[in-house]
């Protein structure tokens, strides 16, 4: 039970570290100040969050790893977040929608994890609720401002959610570590998640005159540390220096 | 009629009895070029500085290091918006101040020319470049122009936290292995002498001080806040064992302050003229991010004026 609460704890965690990275590499390069801002906050939140969750993750698995620990020396093959959130910026539609998919599951997700039998789970839930709320109209604000934008715009947005889709069945992946957990009342079901995300997902691209994709095939693996290539060129670089210089205290 | 040349006298009455100049009074011509050039030049400053340091946010050493760096780049993010909101009380958009700036016709801080090569120049960054800045800002709270003066307040308070976690940094790495003093002793030798840089050229060289000093938009000379900077560093370099690399640096007991060798005025122009190691990339980075936000900016104003008309057929 404990190994199934530590990789779930670091599932939610890796996802969250690992946009917060892709977000700041957007720092003094964004489409105009404001968004440079907004950008380097989510990254903040995010990175503050998956802290959290990694050094919870660190206490459930007992052997005394930090959230340092477990951020800088885990490999590719043992990062658990899903594939979407490692894919790389693209232009901002790309940056944006990633965010908006993400964000339409994340904030259901710590809504109905405040009901969690794991307390530690519910008080770091609670802190992420108001900044998932905002993320979530952040993104969807854009989204419409893009979809309902310019032709340009448009055909970018939509270009982006095309591109995107097939990793978003992930998401609501229902396996043995999710099962376990549900049954528990440790993780919320993934059947009210979905139903959330579908609504929202609805309602903005509605309002963003933007096009549903279909559900084609959905890309799985990430959750198990099976990943994109693009993971790797991420780790390599956030990990360098506690790779370089091991045991060295900054 | 009131002659301009009395309203000179009058506004420099105001000046010499403390009075801060606010956006509706009238003011010089000269006063209101002077002081847009100072202002959008920090303001840009703040923008091409978050290059620098956003070199290293992917790659900071640890969890709290990298949340400290997003917030420090983001609060530098955050002066660039105050700044330029300052310059619009000078009567210039921020897309004209932006577009100087890309042109060419504005200029930004030399100091962001240099690179950051190792995780310690974000250190040197934090103690030399914001402790620099912070002398000229503390002395800019002061200054005759009242938006200028408040946006000032604001920014120093946030600058004294970057120049504390930037000597913190530094004081890790020289406790920390030998290479890692080492690390923090190489990015004290190359950002030493443009840190002094960025005071600017000697009094006697400089172009706009007198002017500046005579209606308090600058309050010290380049060259008293350079000694004050000298003064102050030289004595935490030592705390953390780390050597200035200034072979001329000794304490002057009569002059109460240290004397210290001779900067290079050439490196300093040459930089200033566009040949530092990174002047190129530092505007290309902000050229390309103008042209790929372009269809960003497009979209959003065709929205916001899609939801007006929409609201006013309503």
């Amino acid at each position: 039970m404990n190994d199934t609460r530590f990789t779930y704890t670091l599932r939610l965690a890796d996802d969250l570290l690992v946009l917060s990275h892709r977000l700041s590499e957007w720092c003094g390069h964004g489409p105009v100040l404001e968004e440079d801002i907004a950008l380097t906050n989510r990254a903040l939140d995010h990175l503050g969050e998956a802290r959290n969750l990694l050094q919870y993750a660190g206490q459930v698995e007992g052997q005394g790893r930090s959230d340092d620990d477990l951020a800088f020396l885990r490999n590719e093959r043992q990062y658990r977040n899903v594939k979407l959130v490692e894919q790389p910026n693209g232009d901002y539609a790309h940056t944006i929608a990633r965010s908006f998919l993400f964000d339409a599951y994340h904030l259901p997700l710590m809504q109905a994890l405040l009901k969690s039998k794991d307390e530690q789970l519910v008080a770091i839930a609670g802190k992420a609720v108001k900044e998932a709320t905002y993320h979530l109209r952040h993104s969807s604000e854009w989204m419409v401002r893009f979809g309902d934008g310019t032709d340009e715009s448009h055909q970018r947005a939509q270009t982006a959610l095309d591109d995107l889709w097939t990793f978003t069945g992930e998401l609501f992946v229902e396996d043995d570590v999710q099962k376990e957990l549900e049954k528990a009342g440790i993780a919320p079901a993934s059947g009210p998640i979905k139903a959330a995300f579908d609504s929202t997902v609805n309602e903005v691209l509605k309002e963003a005159t933007l096009k549903r994709p279909e559900d084609g095939f959905m890309a799985e693996g990430g959750r198990d540390g099976r990943h994109t290539e693009h993971l790797g060129y991420i780790l390599a670089e956030m990990q360098y220096l506690q790779r370089a210089y091991p045991g060295a205290e900054w | 009629m009131t002659e301009v040349k009395d309203l000179e006298a009058l506004f420099q009455a105001r000046i010499d009895a403390e009075q801060k100049i606010e956006p509706r009074d009238w003011m010089p011509e000269k006063y209101r070029k002077n002081l847009v050039r100072q202002v959008s030049q920090h303001a840009h400053s703040e923008v091409v500085g978050m290059l620098p340091e956003g070199n290293w946010i992917t790659r900071a050493p640890n969890l709290r290091r990298k949340a400290i760096l997003l917030a420090k780049v983001q609060d530098e993010a955050g002066h660039g918006l105050y700044l330029y909101s300052a310059c619009e009380t000078l009567g210039v958009t921020r897309e004209s101040t932006i577009d100087d700036l890309l042109s060419g016709r504005a200029k930004y801080s030399s100091i962001f020319n240099y690179p950051t090569l190792t995780w310690a120049d974000i250190g040197a960054i934090g103690w030399l470049v914001d402790g620099a800045a912070i002398m000229n800002q503390v002395m800019l709270t002061r200054t005759s122009y009242g938006p200028y003066a408040r946006a000032m307040v604001r920014i120093c308070k946030e600058e004294s936290f970057h120049q504390r976690q930037g000597y913190e940094i530094m004081a890790v790495l020289s406790k920390g292995k030998p290479e890692q003093k080492a690390m923090a002793q190489d990015a004290l030798n190359r950002w030493w002498w443009p840190s002094l840089m960025m005071f600017g050229p000697h009094d006697s060289e400089s172009a706009h001080t007198a002017e500046s000093m005579k209606w308090k938009i600058k309050r010290e000379s380049n060259d008293e806040l350079r000694q004050k900077f000298i003064d102050r560093t030289v004595q935490q370099a030592e705390v953390i064992g780390l050597t200035v690399p200034d072979p001329d640096l000794k304490w002057n007991e009569e002059r109460g302050h240290y004397d210290h060798g001779e900067i290079d005025w050439k490196e300093f122009w040459n930089v200033v003229e566009g040949n530092g190691p990174c002047n190129h990339e530092r505007m290309k980075a902000r050229i390309t991010a103008h042209e790929n936000g372009r269809w960003v900016r497009e979209a959003a104003a065709a929205h916001a004026s899609k939801k007006t008309k929409k609201k006013q057929a309503a």
